[in-house]
């Protein structure tokens, strides 16, 4: 039940995530300099952890997309699907425990 | 005066050729798997490797777009994403919009959004021109003076 309600949070979340994220992109087209000026605001440490933030949801959706396809397509899939979830859980510390060292240092390290 | 059907009456249901609702159900899951390929290869990319984030700028987006490979990547994942998110949230419109006009509303707005977007993206990615001629030349990839 709570797989369900985080999986349709992180998704709406990521889907804006993602309009605004084309909308910034799409000024290499306006040019150099305001495509620049744009990236430059994500990389101020409020946006650092936002997209740590960010990631921590894309990684969920992900492992929690995965586990559900288990579910539907795997024989077994709904006898394992609360030990599977718990697995999701431990793959998504995991990673998050990889890359949130990784953003950190990018985000408050000296350049 | 409101009619009741008949106890146990067989539900009627609209039944079309083609169901709709299933190619939707199985292009959820099968496009979850590409993107999550090409979104973990996109972060790995541009988050973690070469400094991250702040490693990012125009010379940046133009060094991975002179690949083809790049360019097929993010049309790619644009196309998916944009469908997979709008289907997406269509579903939870349905599901949490009460009223027939709020879903029409929302829907449309949801729609036309997805094709800015997708329309949008995709011109981006045809028509970039990595060596826009005026620019400052330190803001450029380094094939440009080449």
């Amino acid at each position: 039940m709570w797989s369900w309600v985080a999986h349709r949070v992180t998704g709406v979340a990521i889907f804006f995530f993602l309009l605004v994220h084309v909308l910034d992109t799409a000024l290499v087209r306006v040019s150099p300099q305001a495509y620049n000026e744009v990236i430059g605001t994500y990389k101020n440490p409020v946006m650092g952890l936002g997209e740590a933030g960010l990631v921590a949801a894309i990684v969920f959706h992900a492992l929690n997309g995965l586990r559900i396809i288990l579910v539907d397509f795997w024989a077994k899939g709904p006898k394992y699907q609360r030990v599977m979830l718990w697995v999701v859980v431990g793959l998504w510390v995991l990673l998050m425990a990889g890359f949130l060292p990784v953003q950190l240092v990018h985000t408050f390290g000296s350049h | 005066m409101t009619t009741i059907a008949e106890p146990r009456s067989r539900a009627t249901r609209k039944t079309s050729r083609t169901n709709a609702e299933m190619i939707g159900w199985i292009f959820m899951r099968a496009s979850g798997v590409l993107l999550i390929v090409l979104i973990f290869g996109h972060l790995i990319t541009n988050l973690i490797t070469d400094g991250g984030v702040h490693a990012i700028d125009f010379g940046f987006v133009a060094g991975k777009w002179a690949q083809p490979i790049w360019q097929v990547w993010d049309l790619l994942m644009l196309w998916l994403a944009m469908v997979h998110g709008t289907n997406g949230v269509r579903t939870i419109i349905n599901d949490y919009a009460e009223r027939a006009g709020t879903r029409l509303v929302l829907k449309s707005l949801l729609y036309l959004a997805a094709v800015v977007i997708v329309v949008l993206g995709t011109l981006v990615i045809f028509t970039f021109n990595p060596c826009p001629p005026g620019a400052p030349a330190d803001l450029l990839p380094s094939f440009c003076t080449a």
